[in-house]
């Protein structure tokens, strides 16, 4: 069972670094977010499964902490950070 | 069926969510679309893989935390989902529609 969440966490990650793509083709602000958002739910998972896979609790703790920055992080960036001019790409080339 | 079994049956259930999240925020034309494959998808694959936990832990406080976090995670989403999509439209960003180029 172990064995399960451990693959189970490895796959997650690969989702994450592939996500990456997305970090890197924008094109608006917000789609950058996205990814960090992705990085909130399913870094959370990751956390989840270590934290059964490995038996320690205080990784539960951590995947908390990480779902409350995303809830912030996401808050903060849509009320203060991000303004800016129209007319700039908006969809993919 | 056993308690395992079905553990790893949502467990598997949950990555399979989290992978549509991933492809969608991938392949999606624009921010708005992308805002709805992430903030469904990926909750819902991570309430599936907290259910699949819930079945595998026999402490009720590691339970309990467990839910907590999901219920956060849901909170999280639906807030920043929400502002996001609302600052995009005020900054002029158009919806994507079906007719455009992709």
């Amino acid at each position: 069972m172990s064995n399960l969440t451990l693959i189970l966490s490895v796959f997650l990650l690969a989702n994450l670094l592939v996500a990456l793509l997305r970090v890197a083709r924008g094109p608006t602000p917000a789609d950058r977010l996205l990814a960090a958002l992705l990085f909130g739910t399913t870094g959370v998972a990751i956390l989840l499964l270590l934290s059964f896979a490995t038996g320690s609790a205080a990784l539960l703790d951590a995947a908390l902490v990480f779902a409350l920055l995303a809830a912030i992080s996401g808050a903060a960036f849509a009320q203060r950070a991000w303004r800016e001019e129209p007319g700039e790409a908006t969809h993919d080339d | 069926m056993t308690t395992d079994g079905i553990s790893t049956l949502l467990l598997l259930v949950g990555a399979v969510f989290f992978f549509a999240g991933t492809v969608g925020l991938l392949r999606f034309p624009d921010v708005y679309t992308r805002l709805h494959a992430l903030a469904k998808a990926d909750n819902l694959g991570l309430g599936f893989i907290v259910l699949g936990l819930l079945l595998q832990t026999s402490s009720p406080a590691t339970a309990l935390k467990l839910i907590l976090i999901w219920l956060l995670a849901l909170a999280a989403s639906a807030t920043v989902g929400f502002l996001i999509a609302r600052r995009a439209r005020q900054n002029g960003i158009v919806p994507w529609q079906s007719g455009d180029r992709p």
